[in-house]
């Protein structure tokens, strides 16, 4: 028994800013002051407020300290650890109040959220599988086994209302139902960790802080659909993730939670690893079955479903990590707990990934029905730098921009896409007024030319002659007729794709055309960036009543484009200026601005 | 993707030819086999020359034309070496609504390669990359294995020197 345990977070974004020399120098003083058998440190999965990390919390008071640095180890030691004192002046300041310290889950940014695929993370030391056990988990897996029958199993979660979390928001349960009703001597049980939706990585979390949740739920799967393997397929770019999946995996098969003859029901079932290679069109569901095979990831045209012919031409589902994550809950608390949380369609809760110009970035687990405004005001703490809101985006390369218009709308799948964006993986990227809507449209339709896989022409050639109208828009080169063309464009190519990455690619494009047509057209008419974030468009002007002749900027442009003698105002000479904004950067006296 | 400023030639050693075999031999009879086999393979070698795949489709009788295909298809794969120091710069949402663009052009600025090419000394790689999930610390790129966040451009001349 230990008196405390310090948990730090070993997710990827707290490891990036030094979590392990924090584990390291946490081990060494705790040693150094005889407290080894007193004090437990261990290393958990995400805590989700990854802006503050690395990220400490000393149990059992709970205190919770943020940006925490090596050098700040020796005195949280001697003063917490040792003599009992928090050290104040390094926790989370939210939790900080007049009062005294209160409890994290009261702060903004936890007291609206509610944990279930995330319920583990941050709480377990997820390379442990006893802890996994020791928080109920493995439960459902047994109860399914021994009390219920294969049908019992897609009743709960049809009953339930889940829907799938990777983008499609298909419902799960009819999912499996389908994959249950065809016959075949083989079936699997795929599990689509491909997160490719950049800014979203609230799956890679769930892998790192409780990788047995996602095993628990595939071994359920696969006795419900008739399966006795199954396959991950993680992305390459996620080494802690697929460390952590190899580590969960060899316990469970050592347990005999996975193999064969499962709690001694004769049930068999295992899980294999199948690392991604980089391709965004893999996150597609025929495309990851195919790569799984051992091809080129090209999507296949549907039907036949997966569910009907999938991988190795076997009847397969697929689902999504943060999908798994809610099933075994689901089966231990009933269908009925879960379809209490959330709106008439959109029934649980969503993972978000908060990034881009917000106060904290990180997870979020909400229950479906929490409007935009709470997401972003309350618990994001809002825009940072007195900033004014412009939009958020969500789905990624295939969702949309939300305007301040519908900042009171609840999230729910069909809200989402009723205001023409879509809940996609769950990514939520905050823009300001210094984000220009088109660059942001341009910037996805590069992504998809990037990743788009070729094999139809609307996506292969459509995407390019979208990504050249566009560019065209912020060289300020573009006529109205262009902008007709490209709208035009954007169905044509919504309506005749093979795939989903193809389809919804003009989605970007049409939500910002949507609500932002204003900035389109002053790019266009007016030969204006109004957010002032197009290069082509820009002209760096020095203002001569504030300019005080210090030759600051004259000697950091790189160009030599400013001219000028000490103390008297300088200019900037348009024809050789590379618009680099450094001199901005430089001035002392707000003398330089956009025009 | 491509380095296109220079061709290193081949030099593989006896003792990467064994460990590719033996990789193979472990894995051949897997379903789906062909993309672990070259993912281990560009761990052993550092990327996917001609000379790797030709290897790779003798022992496991896969046509070449199948292996390059995939090899093409997928950007973690390389057929060019990378550089000492690999540099990725995450152009993913969160990373470039925060400035990921200019760290990027400082880097070619710097460096005098472009996406996907190395300097000719083979020092430096250059790349671009889709979120490395480090997006509480935006804008974020890697040098190797080191993550380097909440950067401005200004930063990257003293975070090179550290490799020069």
């Amino acid at each position: 028994m230990y008196r405390s345990h310090v948990l730090v977070c070993g997710g990827t974004g707290c490891t990036s800013s030094g979590s392990p020399q924090i584990i390291e120098k946490l081990n060494e003083e705790i040693i150094k002051q005889g407290l080894q058998d007193e004090v437990a440190v261990i290393q958990t999965g995400c805590h989700g407020l990854c802006a503050l990390g690395p990220i400490m919390i000393v149990y059992p008071d709970a205190s919770f300290y943020s940006m925490v640095k090596v050098e700040d180890i020796p005195e949280i030691v001697s003063e917490h650890l040792l003599k009992g004192r928090v050290v104040t002046r390094l926790l989370y300041k939210e939790t900080v109040t007049a009062a005294g310290v209160r409890a994290l889950i009261d702060t903004d940014f936890y007291k609206k959220q509610h944990r279930v695929a995330l319920r583990n993370c941050g709480v377990i030391n997820p390379e442990v599988i006893d802890e996994y056990i020791g928080t109920g988990g493995y439960e459902a897996l047994g109860k399914v086994l021994t009390e219920m029958t294969p049908d019992e199993v897609i009743q709960v979660l049809l009953d339930s209302g889940l829907r799938g979390r990777g983008g499609g928001g298909f419902p799960t349960g009819l999912k499996w139902k389908l994959a249950k009703q065809n016959d075949g001597d083989q079936k699997y049980v795929c599990c689509n960790a491909d997160e490719g939706d950049p800014g979203a990585f609230m799956d890679r979390s769930v892998l790192e802080g409780d990788p047995h949740v996602v095993l628990e739920a595939m071994a359920i799967a696969g006795y419900a659909i008739g399966a006795n393997q199954g396959y991950i397929y993680v992305r390459a770019e996620y080494p802690i993730a697929v460390e952590r999946l190899q580590i969960a995996i060899k316990q469970a098969r050592e347990y005999n939670l996975l193999g064969k003859d499962i709690f001694g029901t004769g049930f068999d079932f295992d899980i294999d690893l199948r690392l991604g290679a980089g391709a965004f069109v893999c996150g597609e569901e025929t495309a990851l079955m195919t790569s799984i095979e051992g091809k080129r990831g090209e999507p296949r045209p549907r039907p036949p479903f997966p569910a009907q012919k999938g991988l190795f031409g076997k009847p397969t589902i697929l689902n999504n990590v943060e999908t798994y994550a809610n099933i075994p809950q689901i089966i231990l608390n009933g269908p009925e707990w879960f379809a209490s949380m959330g709106t008439e369609k959109s029934k649980g809760t969503k993972v978000f990934a908060l990034g881009g110009k917000i106060h904290n970035t990180g997870l979020v687990e909400i229950p479906m029905g929490t409007t935009l405004r709470e997401v972003i005001e309350e618990i994001g703490g809002g825009i940072p730098d007195g900033k004014k809101f412009k939009a958020a985006q969500t789905g990624g390369p295939s969702g949309g921009c939300i305007p301040a218009e519908h900042f009171d709308i609840p999230i729910d799948y069909d809200n989402l896409i009723s205001i023409g964006s879509m809940m996609g993986s769950g990514g939520l990227i905050v823009m300001d007024e210094d984000d220009c809507m088109v660059d942001i449209a341009k910037f996805f339709l590069e992504f998809t030319v990037e990743e788009s896989c070729g094999k139809c022409t609307p996506c292969r050639v459509g995407t390019r002659r979208m990504l050249e109208i566009l560019t065209k828009i912020t060289k300020g080169q573009a006529t109205m007729e262009d902008l007709d063309k490209l709208e035009e464009l954007c169905y044509y190519i919504k309506d005749n794709s093979l795939c989903g990455l193809g389809q919804t690619a003009p989605n970007p494009v049409l939500s910002t055309l949507r609500y932002f047509r204003d900035e389109y057209e002053a790019h266009i008419k007016e030969k204006r960036c109004p957010a002032g974030v197009c290069k082509a468009l820009l002209s760096y002007v020095i203002d001569r009543d504030k300019c005080r002749g210090c030759t600051l900027c004259a000697r950091t442009c790189p160009a030599g484009a400013i001219i000028g003698t000490v103390k008297n105002p300088h200019v900037i000479d348009p024809d050789k200026c590379v618009k680099c904004g450094a001199c901005m950067e430089k001035c002392r006296f707000g003398a330089i601005y956009k025009k | 993707m491509a380095c296109k400023k220079q061709t290193v030639p081949f030099s593989g050693t006896k003792e990467q030819e064994e460990a590719l075999k033996k990789v193979i031999a472990e894995l051949k009879d897997t379903p789906g086999a062909l993309m672990p086999i070259m993912q281990k393979a560009q761990e052993i070698y550092g990327y996917l020359p001609i000379e790797v795949q030709t290897m790779i489709s003798d022992e496991t009788g896969t046509p070449l034309e199948k292996i390059y295909g995939v090899a093409t298809f997928y950007s973690q794969f390389a057929l060019q070496p990378k550089g000492k120091y690999k540099i990725s710069v995450c152009l993913g949402t969160a990373c470039y609504v925060k400035g990921s663009g200019n760290i990027f052009s400082k880097l070619e600025e710097i460096l005098g390669i472009t996406n996907g090419e190395c300097t000719p000394d083979g020092k430096f790689s250059l790349d671009s990359c889709r979120c490395v999930g480090a997006c509480g610390l935006a804008p974020v790129m890697m040098i190797n294995d080191e993550v380097y966040g909440r950067l401005v451009p200004d930063d990257i001349p003293g975070i090179l020197a550290k490799y020069k």
